[in-house]
């Protein structure tokens, strides 16, 4: 739900429902990083009701289109984070066979293995 | 000279502009904007300075584009078992990072036990904190290979998985204390029989359980080698005196830990900020925190 002007759509509080500090905060974050915005912020109405009013305020964008981007901009934040993170939980579990290997073959044979990285 | 009065004033979008210098801020301002500084009494510099054109006036860009967080951002493991994980994630805000503990907490499905069937209880334990106690227990199992069940459902081998415990403590023997162990998987569904008002004179149909299983949940491949057991077999679930028994029959199903802390996958995630010390030359020691 928008809560806005007819006249000056830069400003706009927009209202979501069964949401909580885990999107609003997050968002809130990225539309702060945007140099369009020159006011963010979001607050919770009632913490027994599960709504979330965020306002925004542009240098002359719309406010819907400007979370909009927020919203995207978080999204491909998110995508990147998982793929560097699977790719660091890839690296870590090879470098840990590696460790393991090299452990074994000093056990068995006595000779140090040289490390070549 | 008076030539720039006669220019046009071109309009511009934000987006052309070339990148915005990143200059240098003063050292006081750089360790305000990045650092949270534990001093005597309380931490200082908490908040983090996220508003776009904080420094302007200076002509430094806060931003952070996209391109350049996808470069700096990087993600190191310092430990990984099967049960607990540490890594370290440099480069975000606190802000996405309590987000990601917030999903870790309340948003990521698992599988747990929601109806329990108790069929008799003569034990101690009353039917609820019997109840309770199950649902509480860890299941093993991929909860992405099974589908939310909602109220219009009707529970079949996609959405619940059913257990059955059936222990008894004759008269005479000691007392008997029940482990999860004791809980066996039916990969075939329900074996309680619904009580139909008007009994239909066909015998040869199959009699109507409580769950509506197409085909057994022996045959999906994953399951195959790897029965649906819980996590830990040595949970103590009741104890039981002699002449007492327990028959119940229970029913798992997928949810996220918003509805209920049972369907939690973690016992807890928590994040911290990394800590960096700093040895001032007046050898007293000054502890800060680094984002």
């Amino acid at each position: 739900m928008e809560h806005g002007s007819f006249t000056d759509n830069s400003a706009a509080t927009f209202s979501l429902t069964d949401e909580d500090h885990t999107i609003a905060n997050a968002v809130r974050f990225t539309l702060n990083q945007d140099p369009r915005v020159t006011f963010c912020g979001y607050s919770i109405p009632h913490p027994s009701e599960a709504r979330v009013n965020i306002r925004v305020q542009t240098t002359g964008d719309p406010a819907r289109e400007v979370l909009k981007d927020a919203c995207q901009n978080l999204m491909l934040m998110c995508r990147h984070v998982r793929s560097t993170f699977d790719k660091a939980i890839e690296d870590f579990k090879a470098s840990n066979a590696v460790k393991a290997m090299k452990i074994d073959s000093q056990d068995s044979s006595g000779d140090d293995s040289e490390e070549s990285e | 000279m008076a030539e720039g009065v006669g220019e046009e004033k071109k309009k511009f979008s934000i987006w052309d502009l070339p990148d915005v210098p990143m200059g240098q801020l003063p050292p006081h301002l750089e360790l305000q904007r990045s650092r949270v500084s534990c001093n005597k009494d309380a931490p200082i510099h908490t908040e983090s300075i996220q508003y776009s054109g904080a420094y302007a006036s200076m002509g430094i860009d806060n931003s952070s584009r996209l391109d350049r967080f996808s470069n700096n951002f990087r993600v190191e493991v310092v430990q990984l078992n099967k049960d607990d994980m540490e890594f370290d994630m440099i480069g975000i805000d606190a802000a996405i990072a309590n987000s990601f503990r917030g999903i870790l907490i309340a948003e990521l499905p698992t599988m747990a036990i929601e109806k329990v069937l108790i069929a008799n209880n003569t034990s101690i334990i009353q039917d609820e904190v019997l109840a309770h106690r199950l649902g509480l227990v860890p299941i093993r199992v991929d909860p992405r290979l099974f589908e939310y069940l909602s109220e219009n459902d009707q529970p079949n081998e996609k959405n619940t998985i059913v257990f059955k415990l059936h222990v008894q403590c004759k008269r005479g023997s000691p007392r008997i204390t029940v482990k999860l162990d004791a809980l066996k998987w039916l990969p075939n569904g329900s074996e309680l029989v619904k009580e139909t008002r008007n009994a239909t004179s066909d015998s040869s149909s199959k009699p109507e359980t409580y769950t509506y299983f197409g085909c057994s949940q022996e045959i999906i491949p994953e399951f195959v080698k790897n029965p649906i057991i819980p996590k830990y077999p040595d949970i103590i679930i009741a104890k039981l005196g002699p002449g007492q028994e327990i028959e119940l029959e229970a029913h798992a199903v997928k949810g996220i830990g918003k509805t209920h802390a049972k369907w939690s996958p973690v016992a807890t995630a928590w994040y911290r900020m990394l800590p960096e010390l700093r040895i001032d030359c007046n050898c007293c020691i000054i502890g800060t925190y680094r984002r």
